[in-house]
């Protein structure tokens, strides 16, 4: 008589019988699904598709030019716009402001975000600093800025510069704080000092949280130039976006918005580059 | 080169992890602690180790440690605490970085860690190429490039597979075979501690007090003849006798935590 506490274990003795002559079947695979990757051209033959479907659209005359340009429009509106000089003009004022907002705020962001995650009083100053601070849309504080320090690049380049310093300040102090703190132990039991500590397993560990951080704020500094240059700037990408929308030139306003989406990738590409060279051993 | 541990009390937050151990590890001596989970074990090296204050009592060394130690008191992890973006060799090397020393000098020692531990072929390799037991062997190398007086050793082989274990056992009993280094050496697990120890160290459930400590009698190099096992075994079921209801309490405690 089994015992109650293993009685369920009983089965009757039929259900584990098993025929010798039957043929024997293959198990049901059921580990299907749940392992997308991303296809190696699949997605370039999306987008060419894409395009081609747009400008067919445009050719049968489904689509008004005017609201929506063919890309061959845009495509010779980009030519005309290389070919005047005025491309490289408005090229060379964004990509201006963004490196000198950008270097100025992730240094910023770099310093500030490594005292927090290294210093008790920075990081109960800092923290609530950052928390009231970093939600406020920045392009809100241009005109405070423009007041501050003039009509000159000056304003433009310090609301780049804020965007960029409070997200920069952030990643840097949530990868500080995810190094591996048995790392940190390890050096101290080696006597290793506080400064080659920081350099040689705080930095590096730090750094895949950083380079994330690069990608949102290369963002946040191509929204807040055009955002910028849209309100007070006669060259630059948003500047020339804005005249090209108040002339109903779509084709040009366009234009600018494939640059801007270039210089997207651009620098997306940048940072696989750098990911690739400083994270190879991940 | 004695360490002491005088009267160590630890309490984190409103838990008494340690309650007044005392006891000392002589000059090439291997001391392995012993006891149920959560007795404190860990603490108590991190203390020893100085990298954790204790609440009461202290860690002592007394006499000086030989001259050519560059650490006395060297730690190895039970999860290796390996630099992943350092090869091999830049992780040997780690510890000397700091080190005032000929480029020479600097590596000889290296070259002689990784010979000691065969590594030398792997010291271009990273971390993530490696298994768990020759990641643990870089933490031997690393630890033996600072010329150790004591070598601190947090459940060095827990995280291995048993024929690795068996392995990197072998390497702690020839590298502490001729008494140059001395360990404390933090063990759950019995077959360890008869296996390396001169001296086992019993700490009761939490808080982990002294329960008892226990001499082999017996050399290491006595240790591995066959005629040797059956009175291993003993000392072994000896341990766990001691050891077993407080383990079976302890046990119950963290599930119902």
């Amino acid at each position: 008589m089994p015992s109650a506490r293993f009685f369920m274990l009983e089965r009757p003795a039929q259900d584990t019988r098993s025929d010798a002559s039957e043929a024997p079947r293959p198990v049901a695979f059921r580990g299907e699904g749940f392992t997308p990757r991303a296809g190696r051209h699949s997605g370039w033959i999306a987008l060419a598709a894409v395009i081609a479907l747009w400008q067919l659209a445009d050719s049968a005359g489904w689509i008004n030019p005017l609201f929506l340009p063919p890309p061959s429009a845009i495509a010779m509106a980009m030519w005309k716009l290389a070919t005047s000089g005025a491309l490289w003009q408005h090229v060379y004022w964004s990509v201006m402001r963004i490196g000198s907002g950008w270097i100025i705020g992730t240094i910023a962001g770099i310093i500030v975000g490594f005292a927090i995650g290294l210093s008790t009083l920075a990081r109960s100053v800092g923290i609530t600093f950052i928390s009231a601070l970093f939600p406020i849309p920045k392009i809100a504080l241009l005109p405070l800025l423009i007041l501050w320090l003039g009509i000159g690049e000056e304003p433009k380049i310090a609301t780049i510069a804020l965007g960029v310093f409070f997200s920069t300040a952030i990643s840097v102090y949530s990868g500080v704080d995810a190094v591996p703190r048995n790392l940190i132990r390890m050096a101290q039991s080696f006597n290793v000092p506080f400064h080659a500590i920081v350099r040689r397993v705080i930095w590096p560990g730090a750094l895949p949280s950083i380079l994330a951080g690069f990608r949102i704020t290369a963002s946040v500094a191509l929204l807040l130039v055009v955002s910028a240059e849209m309100i007070g700037a006669q060259w630059g990408i948003g500047a020339f976006v804005l005249q090209a929308g108040n002339l109903m030139q779509t084709d040009q306003l366009l234009a600018g918005v494939v640059i801007l989406s270039l210089f997207g990738l651009a620098v997306g590409k940048l940072i696989n580059m750098l990911e690739a060279r400083l994270l190879h051993w991940r | 080169m004695h360490l002491i541990a005088d009267h160590i009390s630890h309490r984190f937050g409103a838990l008494d992890v340690l309650d007044d151990v005392s006891f000392q590890v002589a000059s090439g001596e291997v001391v392995a602690i012993v006891g149920p989970s959560g007795c404190g074990k860990s603490t108590l090296l991190s203390i020893l180790g100085g990298l954790l204050r204790p609440t009461q009592g202290a860690a002592k060394l007394r006499g000086a440690p030989p001259a050519d130690s560059l650490n006395p008191l060297t730690f190895v992890f039970q999860d290796f605490a390996l630099l992943p973006w350092c090869s091999v060799e830049e992780n040997v090397a780690f510890p000397l970085e700091h080190v005032a020393m000929s480029q020479g000098e600097r590596r000889a020692i290296i070259d002689d860690a990784l010979r000691r531990t065969g590594l030398v072929d792997f010291r271009g390799a990273w971390p993530k190429q490696l298994s768990g037991g020759m990641r643990q062997r870089v933490g031997i190398a690393r630890a033996l490039a600072v010329r150790p007086a004591i070598l601190l050793m947090d459940e060095p082989l827990s995280a291995l597979d048993s024929q690795t274990r068996e392995l990197l056992m072998e390497d702690f009993v020839r590298l502490l075979a001729d008494g140059a280094m001395g360990a404390v050496y933090v063990t759950h697990n019995l077959e360890e501690a008869v296996r390396l120890a001169d001296r086992i160290v019993v700490l009761s459930r939490r808080p982990g007090r002294v329960r008892e400590t226990v001499t082999i009698p017996m050399t290491r190099g006595e240790r591995g003849a066959v005629d040797a096992r059956g009175k291993l075994f003993s000392l072994q079921n000896d341990l766990w006798s001691l050891i077993r209801e407080e383990a079976i309490d302890a046990e119950r405690e963290v599930l119902h935590a």
